[in-house]
């Protein structure tokens, strides 16, 4: 998005500026001075915004980047001393809570991606069909997203215990076979059971996005399709999809950030538990630079974490771009 | 419509009414739960009356919300960061995308990529320096009408609330929509004598009603300062007086935890939010749709 949007912005109101100059050629000194107002304007709607993201979005940035080379503490009597790449080091080769936290964030991303991506196209083409009652259905699937994720943590932390409503419905399903079990209790299952809320979340905002890529498709493509003999699958893979392209390449990179950033879930489900088996990036930079206020080391892992998040966003812009031309 | 088609579709209604299920059965499990007894929600959990207010039911755990939390308070805090989050955001964050997309002003490219790489940085990378930072910035305060400067903004609204006015995907929607808006607006007002501060109230904001419903939706529904304001004030803010009503979840973690109280709570915080988005659920859609339509 940034790229192409950057390229294709700044043109436009050179244009327009272009069009009032030669409509107005008469009035050229007057034009020069309404240009200083315009300066003088223009700078002044933009300030308090352009101050405010220089010191709370560039600001913090910036103080992460220096505070990551440094043993700062969040509350500390000496000043901080500058310590070249000892937190990196420490981060890559000692911590192996951060070596957990990083392959479970993967994992999770991996995981949730394709998942919450695929279930929210599902749900937009179900959606989608001129039936009765579809409203009600958007609305349902819509639902919680509205839910705040604090809430809907707290909800299915208790429909996961071993006596919550997730076990009893499984056993009630398989006629009493099933034994059921503390989901988040056991590190084998503690991240799947997080997976899958999560996605019981987010995936109708997703939905939405899709819905509105589909319905920017005219109807008449499908009309052509359908004359030319087409089976519906086959106008879904070559018609639907690629058209979809855009939408496409929105929901992977937001749904990819937002996985990548996984905590409130983890925070108040388990706590990163069992044995570091839902412990994320983010959870570990709130526990290290502010619980246990090793703030130079929280830095670190932040810079690392967007690192990870910006080589991630550009990589898939460019294998998304690539398969365009 | 042919009966096959006719058949077809209603066949479509099997998965989209297993999938209804899927996405209410908690919520509806939580409502229903807030009505009973911690006894009577684990005694119906084997059965379909977990779903439904039967049994023992009672506003018990209501009124026990009420005598753990100071709820109002919690609800005031949180409806007035909001509300200021919101309001602000819409004045700086449209006059920052109407300078962007219609006026001609040196830096103007500068500031446009700034805010282009600021959209990709999500929020928690920076949360342990913006901490670090709050903590120090200063402020005029007052002793009685003396003004006094202090320093650090922890434990109070403007915490909650300054940092978060700004943000960059609001001012790219505000500058997409300007720029969609006929030429020559600025020029007719400048021949009636309109200054440019006019002519963006008078003429501007009038015409862009649907980016400021778009950029309002979004900022409640998504931001990490508004109704959902979670981890920022549990790391900033201290005071009970001063909490919103997401931190107050913590105080039902115990050891023993009373699920109905539980049930009941989140229930209180949930229900608002759905009711507003019940009533203007037509702009909530469209606002998430457009969102995804700016590539």
């Amino acid at each position: 998005m940034a790229a192409k949007l950057a390229s294709r912005y700044p043109d436009s109101p050179t244009i327009e500026g272009a069009a009032a100059t030669a409509a107005a050629p008469p009035q050229k000194r007057k034009r020069r001075s309404h240009s200083r107002a315009e300066q003088r304007a223009g700078t002044a709607f933009a300030v308090p915004g352009i101050v405010l993201l220089l010191v709370f979005v560039i600001g913090p940035a910036v103080v992460s980047l220096v505070l990551a080379f440094t043993n700062a503490r969040l509350i500390s009597p000496t000043p901080p001393e500058f310590i070249g790449l000892e937190n990196f080091r420490r981060a890559f080769s000692e911590d192996a809570t951060f070596h957990r936290s990083l392959f479970n964030t993967l994992l999770f991303a991996c995981i949730v991606v394709p998942l919450q991506g695929g279930l929210g196209l599902v749900l937009a083409l179900l959606v989608n069909q001129k039936l009765a009652g579809r409203n009600f259905f958007r609305t349902v699937f819509f639902l919680p997203v509205i839910t705040s994720m604090v809430v809907v943590s707290l909800l299915w932390r208790f429909l996961y215990q071993e006596d919550g409503l997730v076990n009893s419905a499984l056993s009630m399903l398989t006629g009493g076979a099933w034994a059921g079990q503390a989901w988040l209790a056991n590190p084998s299952t503690a991240l799947g059971a997080i997976v899958v809320m999560s996605v019981w979340q987010g995936v109708g905002f997703h939905m939405i996005i899709w819905l509105a890529g589909l319905q920017t498709i005219p109807e008449e493509v499908y009309e052509a399709g359908a004359l030319d003999g087409t089976t519906p699958w086959q106008r879904f893979w070559h018609l639907t999809l690629p058209l979809l392209k855009p939408t496409f390449v929105f929901v992977l990179i937001t749904i990819t950030i937002a996985a990548m950033s996984l905590f409130v879930q983890v925070n108040i489900m388990t706590g990163g538990g069992p044995v570091g088996s839902t412990s994320t990036i983010v959870l570990q930079i709130v526990q290290k630079g502010f619980q246990q206020q090793q703030m130079g080391y929280g830095a670190a892992l932040s810079l690392i974490f967007f690192c990870i998040v910006l080589t991630l966003a550009l990589v898939q812009r460019r294998l998304t771009r690539d398969k365009d031309s | 419509m042919n009966a096959a088609t006719a058949a077809r579709r209603g066949w479509a209604y099997v998965p989209m009414t297993v999938l209804a299920a899927f996405f209410l059965f908690p919520i509806v499990f939580m409502v229903a739960a807030s009505l009973k007894t911690d006894h009577q929600i684990f005694a119906d959990m084997n059965s379909l009356r977990a779903f439904l207010p039967v049994g023992d039911l009672s506003l018990a755990n209501y009124a026990a919300v009420f005598d753990r939390v100071p709820f109002w308070r919690f609800l005031g805090n949180t409806l007035f960061v909001t509300f200021m989050v919101t309001a602000f955001g819409l004045i700086v964050n449209s006059m920052c995308g109407y300078a962007l997309a219609r006026m001609r002003w040196k830096g103007r490219g500068l500031v446009f990529g700034l805010i282009i790489t600021t959209l990709i940085l999500p929020f928690d990378t920076t949360i342990v320096p913006m901490v670090y930072l709050v903590a120090n910035l200063p402020w005029i305060g007052f002793d009685g009408l003396t003004p006094v400067l202090e320093f650090g903004w922890l434990n109070s609204y403007r915490v909650q609330i300054i940092p978060f006015i700004v943000n960059a995907f609001s001012i790219f929607l505000f500058a997409q929509y300007f720029k969609s808006l006929p030429k020559g607006l600025e020029e007719a007002a400048a021949i009636d004598g309109a200054g440019w501060l006019r002519t963006y109230w008078r003429i501007i904001v009038p015409l862009s009603k649907p980016v400021f419903a778009t950029v309002a939706i979004l900022t409640v529904v998504t931001s990490p300062a508004t109704w959902n304001a979670y981890l920022w004030p549990l790391m900033t803010v201290q005071s009970e007086e001063l909490r919103p009503v997401m931190v107050g979840v913590q105080y039902f973690f115990q050891l023993d935890t009373a699920w109905g109280e539980v049930m009941a709570y989140i229930t209180m915080i949930t229900v608002p939010m759905v009711i507003v988005f019940l009533v203007f659920q037509r702009a909530f859609i469209q606002s998430i749709a457009s969102a995804g339509m700016k590539d």
